[in-house]
């Protein structure tokens, strides 16, 4: 546990804050747009095509004074369905989790359907998550459609 | 089920779809009755559908409602660029209650959202249209007597037409054996199918319309629709793949009943028509009871 807390500090440490860690290395980008922190006052850091030794190539996102209700944070699992959630106070991990993924998508992803009303108007996305034979798949609350994890595209 | 709006067959449980179906049979011995004389119905047609339209506004009448509306997007503001939600908010104004038809999937779903009196849903794109549903399900149950226990065969295209699968789903509440006619290339979807096994129901797949004949009690026949294909070497191949010909019928059941949706092409040759086999022209004047039970319903006063 003590080297494993150094380890994931290394970076650079905050202070008080969250730690996303083991982010697929190519959508940290994505992470980071879905949890608004491309608009945050705070200081954000991350990395992207870091080692590890899990997951080969992985991306990590450190966020000051910034901590997430479960609801906001699961949106990331539609891009990140193996990040973990580390909670850092007094530059010491306060609590680790796994994200999970939602029920409810709402506002992030687009319908597929090109002949949706989403997509022809300025009608907010919705969709219930189908966790069907361990296949993530979004149905769309207006057009019954179903957008599969291949067609998903980030508003 | 009053205020409630219908955008999927799926908005009424079982119970409230019989509930409908009752009403509707009222209707049918007793189809003028004023008692809607105090009520505004609008009929918002974004795509032009004559026989949906008519059978709503004939309905309404029946009932002694005053129908407004408009039965093409190029004669309302739409032509001018207005969004849907504030045709809707401004058309609710002046309303009790919105019948609308729109090209969008899912246009139906958001009215109703934004909408402060019901919607009820007549088309939205290639997703839903219930009250099809529910006439169908009215003709089935006056002409067999049930809607339990029976043997329906779906003819045609069963990969893209929308009354297909709204219907198969309804049906599966009621243990209903389903025999599916179509070409390869038209089979019904999987997302369907996986209704009919999910209450362990049976399905049977076949190329042959021959084969349903002796074994139906509804043949449900269906056009296959040019603007579906995206390829029209496709359509040319299947456009006429199956034909109803009256003698084709001399093995069939005696309580069999032959529906469609309307309107026809080649699918029903038109010497059927005259066999008392045929309902699709009753089955049509049907959606007239139905709809009437639906704005009635959905009104409060009944
Ligand atoms: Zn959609």
């Amino acid at each position: 546990m003590e080297n494993e807390q150094r380890k994931e500090l290394k970076v650079t440490a905050i202070a008080s804050g969250t730690v996303i860690d083991h982010i697929p290395a190519q959508n940290v980008f994505q992470v980071i747009k879905i949890l608004g922190l491309d608009r945050s006052k705070e200081m954000v850091l991350f990395g992207t095509y870091l080692d590890s030794r899990k997951y080969g190539k992985k991306g990590i996102i450190k966020v000051s004074n910034t901590f997430f209700e479960s609801d906001e944070i699961n949106k990331i699992a539609l891009v990140a369905p193996s990040a973990t959630l580390i909670v850092i106070k007094d530059y010491k991990v306060a609590s680790k989790s796994k994200v999970e993924i939602p029920d409810i998508v709402n506002n992030i992803v687009k319908c597929f359907n090109p002949n949706c009303i989403t997509n022809a108007e300025s009608v907010p996305t919705k969709f219930d998550v189908i966790k069907d034979e361990e296949i993530l798949k979004l149905r769309c609350h207006y057009c019954e459609k179903t957008t599969t994890k291949d067609d998903m595209v980030f508003i | 089920m009053k205020n409630k709006s219908l955008v999927s067959i799926n908005d009424f449980t079982k119970e409230q779809q019989l509930r409908i179906l009752d009403i509707s049979e009222e209707f049918e011995k007793n189809p003028t009755q004023r008692i809607l004389e105090d009520f505004v119905v609008a009929t918002l047609f974004f795509e032009p559908s004559t026989r949906t339209r008519l059978s709503f506004e004939s309905a309404a009448s029946r009932l002694g409602a005053r129908v407004i509306g408009f039965s093409s997007a190029s004669s309302s503001s739409v032509s001018k660029g207005e969004s849907l939600k504030d045709t809707i908010l401004t058309v609710s104004n002046y309303s009790d209650i919105i019948v609308m038809r729109h090209p969008k999937d899912g246009s139906a779903r958001y009215a109703s959202e934004v909408s402060p009196v019901p919607v009820i849903n007549a088309g939205d794109g290639a997703n839903q249209h219930p009250t099809q549903t529910l006439l169908d399900m009215y003709s089935i149950r006056k002409t067999q007597g049930t809607l339990d226990n029976l043997n329906i065969a779906f003819i045609g295209d069963l990969k893209y037409g929308r009354t297909v699968h709204s219907l198969t789903i309804a049906l599966t509440q009621f243990n209903t054996t389903f025999h599916l006619v179509s070409p390869p290339e038209l089979k019904l979807p999987s997302y369907v199918k996986r209704h009919i096994k999910d209450r362990n129901l049976a399905y049977h797949q076949y190329t042959d319309l021959m084969e349903v004949i002796p074994v139906a009690d509804i043949i449900y026949m269906t056009r296959i629709q040019r603007e579906r294909f995206s390829d029209p070497m496709e359509y040319e191949k299947v456009k006429n793949i199956y034909n109803l010909e009256n003698a084709m019928l001399a093995g069939s059941k005696d309580n069999v009943r032959i529906l469609h949706p309307l309107p026809r092409v080649n699918e029903i040759s038109l010497d059927v028509d005259s066999n008392p086999k045929a309902y699709y022209f009753q089955q049509a004047l049907n959606g007239v009871f139905v709809r009437q039970a639906l704005l009635a319903t959905i009104l409060g006063v009944k």
